[in-house]
Protein backbone atom coordinates (compact mmCIF):
# COMPACT_ATOMS: atom_id res chain seq x y z
CA UNK A 1 0.00 0.00 0.00
CA UNK A 2 1.48 3.48 -0.86
CA UNK A 3 0.93 6.68 1.12
CA UNK A 4 -1.00 9.12 -0.56
CA UNK A 5 1.42 11.61 -2.48
CA UNK A 6 3.51 13.89 -0.11
CA UNK A 7 7.01 16.27 -0.42
CA UNK A 8 9.38 14.98 1.52
CA UNK A 9 12.10 17.76 3.15
CA UNK A 10 14.90 16.44 5.62
CA UNK A 11 15.78 18.83 8.39
CA UNK A 12 18.96 19.34 9.50
CA UNK A 13 18.18 20.82 13.23
CA UNK A 14 15.08 21.35 15.54
CA UNK A 15 15.23 25.24 14.06
CA UNK A 16 15.20 24.32 10.31
CA UNK A 17 12.53 21.60 11.24
CA UNK A 18 10.27 24.45 13.04
CA UNK A 19 10.36 27.02 9.96
CA UNK A 20 9.81 24.49 7.57
CA UNK A 21 6.85 23.09 9.21
CA UNK A 22 5.85 27.07 10.10
CA UNK A 23 6.48 27.92 6.29
CA UNK A 24 4.36 24.64 5.05
CA UNK A 25 1.45 25.38 7.25
CA UNK A 26 -1.21 22.72 8.97
CA UNK A 27 -1.13 20.24 6.41
CA UNK A 28 2.59 19.42 6.78
CA UNK A 29 3.71 16.59 9.58
CA UNK A 30 6.61 15.81 11.50
CA UNK A 31 7.97 12.53 10.96
CA UNK A 32 10.31 10.72 13.71
CA UNK A 33 10.60 6.97 13.64
CA UNK A 34 7.16 6.58 11.76
CA UNK A 35 5.61 3.84 13.17
CA UNK A 36 2.63 5.62 14.56
CA UNK A 37 2.43 7.82 11.35
CA UNK A 38 3.70 5.82 8.42
CA UNK A 39 0.75 3.20 8.93
CA UNK A 40 -1.95 6.32 9.50
CA UNK A 41 -0.76 6.99 5.69
CA UNK A 42 -0.94 4.13 4.10
CA UNK A 43 -4.13 3.43 5.39
CA UNK A 44 -5.07 6.68 4.33
CA UNK A 45 -5.89 7.45 7.60
CA UNK A 46 -3.42 10.88 6.87
CA UNK A 47 -2.84 12.58 3.88
CA UNK A 48 -0.45 15.97 4.81
CA UNK A 49 1.02 17.54 2.37
CA UNK A 50 4.48 17.47 3.54
CA UNK A 51 6.51 15.55 5.64
CA UNK A 52 9.52 17.11 7.52
CA UNK A 53 11.69 14.16 8.58
CA UNK A 54 13.20 14.87 11.71
CA UNK A 55 15.27 11.50 11.87
CA UNK A 56 18.79 13.10 11.33
CA UNK A 57 18.57 15.62 13.70
CA UNK A 58 21.75 15.06 16.36
CA UNK A 59 20.50 16.78 19.17
CA UNK A 60 17.17 15.18 19.49
CA UNK A 61 18.51 11.38 20.43
CA UNK A 62 20.11 12.43 24.00
CA UNK A 63 19.29 9.93 27.18
CA UNK A 64 20.52 11.61 30.24
CA UNK A 65 20.60 11.66 33.90
CA UNK A 66 21.89 13.31 36.86
CA UNK A 67 21.13 12.98 40.68
CA UNK A 68 18.24 15.11 40.45
CA UNK A 69 16.38 14.76 36.97
CA UNK A 70 15.95 12.45 33.71
CA UNK A 71 16.19 13.98 30.35
CA UNK A 72 15.17 12.15 27.41
CA UNK A 73 15.47 13.33 23.89
CA UNK A 74 12.27 13.32 21.34
CA UNK A 75 13.64 10.85 18.81
CA UNK A 76 15.48 8.16 21.74
CA UNK A 77 13.89 4.77 20.35
CA UNK A 78 12.20 2.91 22.88
CA UNK A 79 14.94 0.16 22.06
CA UNK A 80 17.51 2.58 23.22
CA UNK A 81 15.71 3.98 26.53
CA UNK A 82 15.59 -0.07 27.25
CA UNK A 83 19.27 -0.46 27.41
CA UNK A 84 19.91 2.80 28.14
CA UNK A 85 21.28 2.84 32.41
CA UNK A 86 18.06 4.91 33.25
CA UNK A 87 16.29 1.64 32.71
CA UNK A 88 18.07 0.40 34.80
CA UNK A 89 17.84 3.15 37.54
CA UNK A 90 13.93 3.46 36.77
CA UNK A 91 12.54 -0.11 36.45
CA UNK A 92 9.24 0.75 34.76
CA UNK A 93 10.69 2.87 32.18
CA UNK A 94 12.13 -0.55 30.80
CA UNK A 95 8.73 -2.47 31.37
CA UNK A 96 7.19 0.30 29.04
CA UNK A 97 10.05 0.88 26.54
CA UNK A 98 10.47 -3.32 26.57
CA UNK A 99 6.62 -3.96 25.84
CA UNK A 100 6.46 -1.79 23.31
CA UNK A 101 5.52 -3.99 19.99
CA UNK A 102 8.34 -6.07 18.55
CA UNK A 103 11.88 -5.47 18.52
CA UNK A 104 11.37 -4.07 14.68
CA UNK A 105 9.64 -1.50 16.05
CA UNK A 106 11.40 -0.66 19.03
CA UNK A 107 14.28 -0.13 16.86
CA UNK A 108 12.58 2.75 15.43
CA UNK A 109 9.86 4.13 16.97
CA UNK A 110 10.63 7.02 19.13
CA UNK A 111 9.77 8.38 22.47
CA UNK A 112 8.91 11.90 21.20
CA UNK A 113 6.29 10.18 17.90
CA UNK A 114 4.69 7.93 20.75
CA UNK A 115 3.45 11.52 22.67
CA UNK A 116 3.05 13.32 19.75
CA UNK A 117 0.73 10.78 18.10
CA UNK A 118 -1.97 11.21 20.71
CA UNK A 119 -3.28 8.02 20.82
CA UNK A 120 -4.81 6.60 23.96
CA UNK A 121 -2.75 2.96 22.68
CA UNK A 122 0.62 4.33 22.73
CA UNK A 123 2.33 3.28 26.42
CA UNK A 124 4.62 6.32 27.24
CA UNK A 125 2.13 8.63 28.05
CA UNK A 126 0.60 6.44 30.92
CA UNK A 127 3.95 5.73 31.98
CA UNK A 128 5.24 9.66 31.84
CA UNK A 129 2.15 9.89 34.04
CA UNK A 130 3.24 8.35 36.67
CA UNK A 131 6.78 9.99 36.49
CA UNK A 132 5.00 13.48 36.74
CA UNK A 133 6.83 14.42 33.66
CA UNK A 134 6.92 17.51 31.82
CA UNK A 135 7.07 17.35 27.52
CA UNK A 136 9.93 19.40 26.15
CA UNK A 137 8.65 21.63 22.65
CA UNK A 138 10.10 23.86 20.65
CA UNK A 139 7.76 25.92 18.03
CA UNK A 140 8.08 29.68 16.42
CA UNK A 141 7.04 31.08 19.56
CA UNK A 142 10.26 29.60 21.27
CA UNK A 143 10.43 27.02 23.81
CA UNK A 144 8.03 25.78 26.66
CA UNK A 145 7.75 22.23 28.42
CA UNK A 146 4.21 21.35 29.05
CA UNK A 147 2.72 19.17 32.35
CA UNK A 148 2.38 15.15 31.16
CA UNK A 149 -1.33 16.07 32.52
CA UNK A 150 -2.18 18.78 30.28
CA UNK A 151 -0.40 17.26 26.77
CA UNK A 152 -3.21 15.43 25.51
CA UNK A 153 -6.23 17.08 25.30
CA UNK A 154 -8.04 14.46 22.95
CA UNK A 155 -8.47 11.46 20.64
CA UNK A 156 -5.43 11.79 19.01
CA UNK A 157 -4.97 15.44 19.87
CA UNK A 158 -2.22 16.87 21.62
CA UNK A 159 -1.75 20.89 22.65
CA UNK A 160 0.92 21.22 20.95
CA UNK A 161 0.66 24.73 18.35
CA UNK A 162 1.09 24.49 14.75
CA UNK A 163 4.44 24.86 13.91
CA UNK A 164 5.50 23.32 17.28
CA UNK A 165 7.38 19.82 18.12
CA UNK A 166 8.16 18.01 21.08
CA UNK A 167 12.05 18.15 21.64
CA UNK A 168 12.27 15.70 24.38
CA UNK A 169 10.88 14.91 28.32
CA UNK A 170 11.99 15.44 31.70
CA UNK A 171 11.03 13.79 34.81
CA UNK A 172 12.47 14.30 38.41
CA UNK A 173 14.64 11.24 39.63
CA UNK A 174 12.10 9.62 41.97
CA UNK A 175 12.77 9.58 45.94
CA UNK A 176 14.74 6.36 47.32
CA UNK A 177 11.92 4.92 49.17
CA UNK A 178 9.95 5.29 45.87
CA UNK A 179 9.60 2.67 42.87
CA UNK A 180 7.13 1.85 40.16
CA UNK A 181 5.90 -0.87 37.64
CA UNK A 182 4.02 -0.78 33.96
CA UNK A 183 2.30 -3.71 33.28
CA UNK A 184 -0.09 -4.35 30.46
CA UNK A 185 -1.36 -7.03 28.22
CA UNK A 186 -1.82 -7.45 24.39
CA UNK A 187 -2.71 -10.21 22.43
CA UNK A 188 0.67 -10.42 20.50
CA UNK A 189 3.74 -9.10 20.64
CA UNK A 190 2.76 -6.46 17.95
CA UNK A 191 -0.55 -5.81 18.99
CA UNK A 192 -1.68 -2.50 20.65
CA UNK A 193 -2.38 -3.37 24.29
CA UNK A 194 -6.04 -4.47 25.80
CA UNK A 195 -4.82 -2.50 28.54
CA UNK A 196 -2.19 -1.47 30.46
CA UNK A 197 -1.67 0.06 34.26
CA UNK A 198 1.15 2.09 35.43
CA UNK A 199 1.83 2.74 39.35
CA UNK A 200 4.67 4.61 41.09
CA UNK A 201 4.62 4.58 45.04
CA UNK A 202 6.25 5.50 47.75
CA UNK A 203 6.21 3.34 51.06
CA UNK A 204 7.14 4.85 54.43
CA UNK A 205 6.80 2.42 57.99
CA UNK A 206 6.99 -0.60 55.62
CA UNK A 207 3.69 -1.02 54.31
CA UNK A 208 2.09 2.89 54.31
CA UNK A 209 1.81 4.00 50.87
CA UNK A 210 2.89 7.81 51.31
CA UNK A 211 2.17 8.77 47.86
CA UNK A 212 0.85 7.39 44.60
CA UNK A 213 0.57 8.05 41.12
CA UNK A 214 -1.71 5.49 38.86
CA UNK A 215 -2.25 6.08 34.83
CA UNK A 216 -3.99 3.71 32.64
CA UNK A 217 -3.91 3.26 29.14
CA UNK A 218 -6.03 1.67 25.77
CA UNK A 219 -9.11 1.89 28.38
CA UNK A 220 -10.58 5.68 27.21
CA UNK A 221 -9.76 8.27 24.38
CA UNK A 222 -6.68 9.60 26.36
CA UNK A 223 -4.79 7.70 28.59
CA UNK A 224 -6.42 8.04 32.06
CA UNK A 225 -5.17 9.67 35.36
CA UNK A 226 -6.64 7.71 38.05
CA UNK A 227 -6.70 9.37 41.04
CA UNK A 228 -10.00 8.00 42.41
CA UNK A 229 -7.64 4.66 42.58
CA UNK A 230 -4.78 6.50 43.94
CA UNK A 231 -7.17 8.50 46.68
CA UNK A 232 -7.76 4.49 47.67
CA UNK A 233 -4.15 4.33 48.72
CA UNK A 234 -2.67 7.36 49.34
CA UNK A 235 -1.77 8.02 53.38
CA UNK A 236 -3.08 4.64 54.09
CA UNK A 237 -1.55 0.86 54.91
CA UNK A 238 -0.83 -1.28 51.52
CA UNK A 239 -3.63 -4.24 52.53
CA UNK A 240 -5.20 -6.64 50.35
CA UNK A 241 -8.47 -4.62 50.99
CA UNK A 242 -6.97 -1.19 50.04
CA UNK A 243 -5.18 -2.37 47.10
CA UNK A 244 -8.83 -4.01 45.84
CA UNK A 245 -10.54 -0.87 46.52
CA UNK A 246 -7.86 1.26 44.73
CA UNK A 247 -8.16 -1.07 41.58
CA UNK A 248 -12.00 -1.02 41.59
CA UNK A 249 -11.66 2.79 41.49
CA UNK A 250 -9.11 2.24 39.02
CA UNK A 251 -11.56 0.22 36.84
CA UNK A 252 -14.20 2.80 37.39
CA UNK A 253 -12.26 5.54 36.04
CA UNK A 254 -11.98 3.30 32.53
CA UNK A 255 -14.51 4.22 29.66
CA UNK A 256 -12.93 1.34 27.09
CA UNK A 257 -14.34 0.82 23.49
CA UNK A 258 -15.71 -1.80 21.95
CA UNK A 259 -12.99 -3.30 19.55
CA UNK A 260 -11.07 -5.83 17.99
CA UNK A 261 -8.85 -6.10 21.18
CA UNK A 262 -12.47 -6.58 23.67
CA UNK A 263 -15.68 -5.59 24.77
CA UNK A 264 -15.58 -3.45 27.66
CA UNK A 265 -16.14 -6.11 30.26
CA UNK A 266 -13.55 -7.95 28.84
CA UNK A 267 -10.74 -4.79 29.22
CA UNK A 268 -12.16 -4.16 32.75
CA UNK A 269 -11.69 -7.06 34.02
CA UNK A 270 -8.28 -7.38 32.34
CA UNK A 271 -7.38 -3.55 34.19
CA UNK A 272 -8.49 -4.23 37.42
CA UNK A 273 -6.31 -7.64 36.90
CA UNK A 274 -3.35 -5.28 35.97
CA UNK A 275 -3.61 -2.70 38.35
CA UNK A 276 -3.20 -5.32 41.20
CA UNK A 277 -0.37 -6.19 39.65
CA UNK A 278 1.43 -3.17 38.94
CA UNK A 279 1.43 -2.31 42.91
CA UNK A 280 2.57 -5.67 43.69
CA UNK A 281 5.78 -5.44 41.78
CA UNK A 282 5.83 -1.32 42.21
CA UNK A 283 5.95 -2.40 46.30
CA UNK A 284 8.08 -5.21 46.01
CA UNK A 285 10.74 -3.00 44.00
CA UNK A 286 10.22 -0.23 46.70
CA UNK A 287 11.39 -3.06 49.05
CA UNK A 288 14.55 -3.26 46.89
CA UNK A 289 13.53 -6.81 45.01
CA UNK A 290 15.12 -6.64 41.39
CA UNK A 291 11.53 -7.63 39.82
CA UNK A 292 11.41 -8.35 35.94
CA UNK A 293 8.29 -8.06 34.22
CA UNK A 294 7.05 -6.42 30.83
CA UNK A 295 3.88 -6.53 28.84
CA UNK A 296 1.94 -10.13 28.52
CA UNK A 297 0.90 -11.73 25.40
CA UNK A 298 0.24 -15.37 24.98
CA UNK B 1 -2.82 17.73 -1.84
CA UNK B 2 -3.66 18.49 -5.58
CA UNK B 3 -2.71 14.64 -6.99
CA UNK B 4 -2.01 15.83 -10.27
CA UNK B 5 0.49 17.86 -9.16
CA UNK B 6 3.73 16.58 -9.76
CA UNK B 7 6.31 15.46 -6.99
CA UNK B 8 9.64 15.70 -6.57
CA UNK B 9 11.48 12.53 -6.95
CA UNK B 10 14.57 12.25 -4.16
CA UNK B 11 17.99 11.36 -5.34
CA UNK B 12 18.83 8.54 -2.40
CA UNK B 13 21.88 5.72 -2.02
CA UNK B 14 21.44 2.82 -0.50
CA UNK B 15 24.14 -0.16 0.55
CA UNK B 16 22.17 -3.66 0.29
CA UNK B 17 23.87 -6.94 0.93
CA UNK B 18 27.42 -5.09 0.32
CA UNK B 19 26.41 -3.54 -2.94
CA UNK B 20 26.00 0.23 -3.49
CA UNK B 21 22.39 1.35 -5.47
CA UNK B 22 21.57 4.90 -6.42
CA UNK B 23 18.06 5.76 -7.24
CA UNK B 24 15.67 8.98 -7.84
CA UNK B 25 12.64 7.74 -5.95
CA UNK B 26 9.14 9.10 -4.81
CA UNK B 27 8.68 9.97 -1.60
CA UNK B 28 6.05 8.39 -0.41
CA UNK B 29 8.45 4.73 -1.73
CA UNK B 30 8.31 2.06 0.60
CA UNK B 31 11.59 0.75 1.41
CA UNK B 32 10.40 -2.82 0.66
CA UNK B 33 9.48 -1.45 -2.54
CA UNK B 34 12.23 -0.42 -3.42
CA UNK B 35 14.09 -3.67 -2.54
CA UNK B 36 11.56 -5.76 -4.54
CA UNK B 37 9.79 -3.68 -7.55
CA UNK B 38 12.99 -1.60 -8.02
CA UNK B 39 15.86 -3.60 -6.97
CA UNK B 40 14.22 -7.10 -8.15
CA UNK B 41 15.46 -8.54 -4.68
CA UNK B 42 12.02 -10.52 -3.97
CA UNK B 43 13.34 -12.66 -1.33
CA UNK B 44 12.19 -10.15 1.43
CA UNK B 45 8.02 -10.45 1.56
CA UNK B 46 5.29 -8.34 2.06
CA UNK B 47 2.60 -9.86 4.19
CA UNK B 48 0.17 -7.67 5.95
CA UNK B 49 1.59 -4.25 4.65
CA UNK B 50 0.41 -3.00 8.46
CA UNK B 51 3.49 -3.38 10.79
CA UNK B 52 2.27 -6.86 12.14
CA UNK B 53 3.35 -9.67 10.32
CA UNK B 54 7.16 -9.10 10.15
CA UNK B 55 7.52 -10.56 6.74
CA UNK B 56 9.03 -7.87 5.68
CA UNK B 57 12.15 -7.31 8.11
CA UNK B 58 14.85 -7.05 7.40
CA UNK B 59 18.22 -5.17 8.96
CA UNK B 60 18.59 -1.04 8.52
CA UNK B 61 22.23 -0.63 9.85
CA UNK B 62 21.96 -3.50 11.96
CA UNK B 63 18.65 -3.06 13.42
CA UNK B 64 15.72 -5.16 12.37
CA UNK B 65 13.17 -3.51 10.86
CA UNK B 66 9.71 -3.75 8.85
CA UNK B 67 10.58 -2.19 6.12
CA UNK B 68 6.68 -1.99 5.10
CA UNK B 69 7.11 0.59 7.66
CA UNK B 70 9.73 2.79 6.29
CA UNK B 71 10.08 5.14 3.46
CA UNK B 72 13.21 4.51 1.22
CA UNK B 73 14.54 8.09 1.37
CA UNK B 74 14.63 7.24 5.44
CA UNK B 75 17.19 4.43 4.63
CA UNK B 76 19.50 6.72 2.27
CA UNK B 77 22.82 6.75 3.08
CA UNK B 78 21.90 3.41 4.97
CA UNK B 79 23.36 -0.03 5.35
CA UNK B 80 21.27 -2.72 4.87
CA UNK B 81 20.68 -6.30 5.00
CA UNK B 82 17.72 -8.79 3.51
CA UNK B 83 17.72 -12.72 3.37
CA UNK B 84 19.94 -12.82 0.38
CA UNK B 85 22.73 -11.55 2.65
CA UNK B 86 22.32 -14.28 4.71
CA UNK B 87 24.02 -17.16 1.92
CA UNK B 88 28.08 -16.43 1.42
CA UNK B 89 29.67 -18.24 -1.71
CA UNK B 90 26.78 -20.82 -2.45
CA UNK B 91 26.51 -21.67 1.45
CA UNK B 92 23.43 -21.38 3.11
CA UNK B 93 23.79 -19.34 6.61
CA UNK B 94 23.58 -21.51 9.47
CA UNK B 95 20.14 -19.94 10.60
CA UNK B 96 19.45 -21.02 7.08
CA UNK B 97 20.58 -24.65 7.14
CA UNK B 98 18.76 -25.23 10.76
CA UNK B 99 15.27 -24.09 9.35
CA UNK B 100 15.77 -26.49 6.49
CA UNK B 101 17.05 -29.54 9.39
CA UNK B 102 14.47 -29.00 11.52
CA UNK B 103 11.42 -28.03 9.21
CA UNK B 104 11.26 -24.28 11.33
CA UNK B 105 8.89 -23.47 8.15
CA UNK B 106 5.51 -25.18 5.73
CA UNK B 107 4.29 -22.66 3.25
CA UNK B 108 7.69 -20.54 3.77
CA UNK B 109 5.92 -17.06 3.67
CA UNK B 110 7.25 -15.66 7.11
CA UNK B 111 10.73 -17.56 6.56
CA UNK B 112 12.44 -14.44 5.71
CA UNK B 113 11.36 -12.28 7.96
CA UNK B 114 11.91 -15.30 10.73
CA UNK B 115 15.75 -15.46 9.67
CA UNK B 116 16.23 -12.09 9.65
CA UNK B 117 14.79 -11.62 12.92
CA UNK B 118 16.56 -14.14 14.36
CA UNK B 119 19.78 -12.91 12.86
CA UNK B 120 19.52 -10.14 14.56
CA UNK B 121 18.54 -11.73 17.80
CA UNK B 122 22.06 -13.91 17.38
CA UNK B 123 24.12 -11.03 16.42
CA UNK B 124 23.58 -9.07 19.85
CA UNK B 125 22.64 -12.43 22.38
CA UNK B 126 25.10 -16.06 20.31
CA UNK B 127 23.21 -18.07 23.41
CA UNK B 128 19.61 -16.98 23.82
CA UNK B 129 17.23 -19.39 26.23
CA UNK B 130 13.82 -20.26 24.62
CA UNK B 131 12.16 -17.34 26.72
CA UNK B 132 14.72 -14.90 24.48
CA UNK B 133 14.10 -16.70 21.33
CA UNK B 134 10.59 -16.52 21.42
CA UNK B 135 11.03 -12.87 22.66
CA UNK B 136 13.60 -11.99 19.63
CA UNK B 137 10.95 -13.76 17.07
CA UNK B 138 7.87 -12.00 18.48
CA UNK B 139 7.54 -9.36 15.90
CA UNK B 140 7.24 -12.34 13.21
CA UNK B 141 4.10 -14.02 13.12
CA UNK B 142 3.55 -17.66 11.33
CA UNK B 143 0.00 -18.79 10.50
CA UNK B 144 1.25 -22.62 10.07
CA UNK B 145 4.05 -23.94 11.80
CA UNK B 146 2.65 -22.88 15.82
CA UNK B 147 6.37 -21.64 16.21
CA UNK B 148 7.80 -25.12 17.76
CA UNK B 149 9.91 -26.02 14.84
CA UNK B 150 11.13 -22.49 14.20
CA UNK B 151 11.86 -22.18 17.83
CA UNK B 152 14.10 -25.39 17.43
CA UNK B 153 15.62 -24.56 14.29
CA UNK B 154 16.77 -20.85 16.12
CA UNK B 155 18.70 -23.34 18.99
CA UNK B 156 20.19 -25.52 16.42
CA UNK B 157 21.94 -22.15 15.02
CA UNK B 158 22.56 -21.01 17.67
CA UNK B 159 25.03 -23.67 19.20
CA UNK B 160 26.28 -24.16 15.65
CA UNK B 161 27.17 -20.99 15.45
CA UNK B 162 28.95 -20.98 18.46
CA UNK B 163 30.65 -24.03 17.57
CA UNK B 164 32.50 -22.46 14.88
Amino acid sequence: MYPAPFRYHRAGSVDEAISLLSELGDEAKPLAGGQTLLVWMKLRFDQPSDLVDLGRIPELSYIEHDDAEVRIGALATHRRIASSPIADIIPSVRDCANGIADHQVRSRGTIGGSLAAGDPSCDWPPLLHTLDAEVLCKGPGGERSIDINDFIEDLYATTLQEGEIVTGIRFKRPAANSAGAYVGFKRCAPAYPTATAGVQLALADGDICEDVRIALGSVGLTPIHATGAEAELRGKALSEENIQKAAEAAVAAADPVDDQRGSPDFKRAVLGVLVRRAIGIAVRRCNGESVENSHEYY
Amino acid sequence: MNTTEIIELISIEVTINGQRYQREVEPRLLLVQLIRDELGLTGTHIGCDTTYCGACTILLNGDPVKSCTVLAVQADQGDVMTVEGLEQNGELHPLQEAFSEHHGLQCGYCTPGMLMSSYALLSSNPAPNRKEIRKGVAGNLCRCTGYHNILNAVDAAAEKMRGK
